[in-house]
């Protein structure tokens, strides 16, 4: 079902700006009184960028998606992104963000195709009527993640994995600047995961700025330019992936507690 | 009985100024219900629109005293039980239904003791049974303004009431506005229960609210036939069930909703895909398929001498 010629469509229109397109300053989060979720943590990222979100279960990678899309509110510390405000950016149609599982009714009457036209809703006029160019852009992401045969199906009579798939294509009709991906490979087969990556690294390639989680540490080494770690609630380390992805660095992220110590 | 005098008989109701304007108004009123009952059952609000339709009851006592259309005090009533009930489960750890639970059957019994303590004149009856026979021509162009701008800008906005119930996540994500969406849908809701008052009174709105959208999501996965299918049999059931109502001499709203029940069951029962039928049937063939493949086993595995 998965076509692997991504190549030879058309590439991703070009994003442009200037200064980082998504900057985390300081923020500190908490869910409950008291109990900090993430303290402190900051992160800059440049345009036509991958970065990796790495870190250990609970450590707060989801948490700072959250934070960054304006779900959750920092107790102090600012999230810009592309220049202004989250909430703005969204306004505008910029993020596209994929969260860790699709909290939704996998019975309610939409199709796959719905699922990814609503990708679209933010650029249609106030009554959603899709444009030539929107249903183009749709059909192309579906094509993207090698859901075109699966289109008329209605969510539920999907597996996990092509589920995954469709609501990735969803985002990838939103075609944001601005990508957050929580766990995008999580029940996604090998081929799938690739042709995943290729689709990131063509997204970099075209001005987008892309935050992903992921447990799988060899692919963050292969397509990541850029690499966050995230221990002890807070941002530990974050740059070029051949700076940060060192053995003493993933020692203090997955090493335990005496790592924390030395930071 | 000739045929003449049979096809008299039938058409006799419509002879009557009032079973054509009752008819109309039932009819319009199933289509609006209908098309909320679509999201109403999508987004589990069944008992929202059971809270909503309640509260109202002191709202029309209130409207009485001061001589307003009742339903004014109606809407305002429906509007602050959905407004308490936001408040409250956002502010508390008390879980949705409970505060829509406590809400109102509050406001219910407020109104109930208002009615006993304030006058007689107030037909209780007309309001929890509804009386759509008796309409006068002021409520059935209140019923057509309301209901049309009602259904007008539910249908412009579906799109985006769909996506908000569908997935308020990604609705917030594309920069829409889920409050908003969130309130604007109930006072969609408290309105049609509004102009529903009259044809079926609160105690069964709720059914008007609900059953359409169920028959219609047992027959189809998509939503735009939803819409279609829920409408239809809801107008359907208004335009038969006050014409049966003629004969029976009252109990319209009781009519009405019987046949959509009725409805529902042979939706439940016969749904081409999800009926309980099909779903038997599905069954038997999955086993019988089994049985076969068993059957075969042997045969096809007989050299791994296993067992
Ligand atoms: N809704 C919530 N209410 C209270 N605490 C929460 C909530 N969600 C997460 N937490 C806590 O916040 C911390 C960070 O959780 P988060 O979901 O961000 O982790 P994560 O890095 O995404 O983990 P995973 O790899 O398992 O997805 C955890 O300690 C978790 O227990
Ligand atoms: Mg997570």
């Amino acid at each position: 079902m998965l076509n692997a010629h991504t190549s030879a469509r058309a590439p991703f229109p070009q994003a442009h700006s200037s200064g980082p397109s998504l900057k985390v300053e300081r923020v500190n989060v908490a869910y409950s009184e008291g109990k900090l979720a993430l303290r402190d943590a900051s992160l800059t990222l440049e345009h036509g960028s991958i970065c990796g979100l790495i870190g250990l279960n609970g450590s707060g990678k989801s948490t700072l998606f959250k934070t960054i899309m304006g779900f959750l509110n920092p107790l102090s510390g600012t999230v810009t992104v592309l220049g202004r405000s989250s909430r703005e950016a969204q306004k505008a149609g910029q993020v596209s963000y994929v969260p860790q599982s699709e909290e939704v009714d996998w019975n309610f009457p939409v199709s796959v195709w719905d699922v990814v036209l609503m990708g679209r809703y933010g650029h249609m006029n106030r009554l959603r009527i899709p444009k030539k160019q929107d249903l183009e852009i749709a059909r192309d992401s579906l094509e993207r993640v090698g859901m075109t045969a699966f289109k008329d199906r209605q969510i539920g009579e999907l597996s996990g994995g092509q589920r995954k798939r469709a609501f990735l294509a969803r985002a990838l009709a939103q075609q944001g600047q601005v990508m957050l991906l929580d766990e995008p490979f999580g029940g996604v087969d090998a081929t799938t995961e690739e042709v995943i990556i290729r689709l990131l690294t063509e997204l970099k390639n075209a001005g987008h700025t892309v935050l992903i989680s992921t447990h799988d540490l060899d692919s963050v080494r292969s397509f990541c330019d850029t690499v966050a770690l995230i221990a002890g609630r807070t941002v530990l380390e974050y740059g070029p992936t051949e700076q940060v992805f060192t053995p003493d660095n993933l020692m203090r992220v997955f090493g335990g507690a005496a790592s924390h110590a030395a930071s | 009985m000739d045929i003449a005098q049979f096809f008299q008989q039938a058409i006799a109701p419509f002879t009557y100024g009032f079973m054509v304007k009752a008819t109309l108004v039932s009819a319009l009123t199933g289509a609006i219900c209908a098309v909320l009952s679509c999201y109403v059952i999508l987004k589990g609000w069944s008992l929202m629109g059971d809270a909503v339709s309640h509260s109202v009851l002191p709202g029309v006592v209130i409207a009485y005293l001061v001589g307003l259309p009742f339903t004014v005090g109606a809407f305002a009533f429906g509007l602050l039980s959905v407004v308490s009930i936001g408040y409250i489960k956002s502010r508390s750890r008390v879980k949705e239904d409970t505060v829509i639970g406590v809400v109102f059957t509050t406001l219910f019994a407020l109104g109930l003791v208002m009615i006993s303590k304030v006058s007689s004149e107030v037909h209780l009856s007309h309001i929890l049974f509804g009386d759509v026979l008796g309409i006068s021509d002021g409520d059935v162009l209140q019923t057509v303004i309301v209901g049309t701008l009602t259904l007008t800008g539910v249908l412009m906005f579906r799109k985006d009431l769909l996506l908000f119930c569908f997935d308020p996540t990604h609705a917030r994500s594309i920069g829409l506005n889920t409050t908003f969406l969130y309130y604007a849908l109930l006072t969609v809701l408290a309105l049609t229960i509004v102009t529903a008052l009259q044809t079926v009174g609160i105690i069964l709105v709720v059914a008007m609210l609900v059953t359409p959208g169920a028959t219609a999501y047992l027959l189809t996965d998509k939503f735009s036939k939803m819409l279609v299918i829920a409408a239809a049999s809801s107008v359907f059931c208004g335009v038969v069930g006050t014409y049966i109502s003629y004969f029976l001499d009252g109990a319209t709203g009781g009519c009405i909703v019987v046949l959509q029940g009725i409805l529902f069951m042979l939706a439940f029962f016969f749904a081409p895909k999800h009926g309980m039928l099909a779903k038997s049937r599905e069954r038997r063939k999955s086993q019988l398929e089994d049985v076969l493949e068993r059957g075969n086993l042997p045969s096809s595995a007989g050299g791994m001498g296993n067992d």
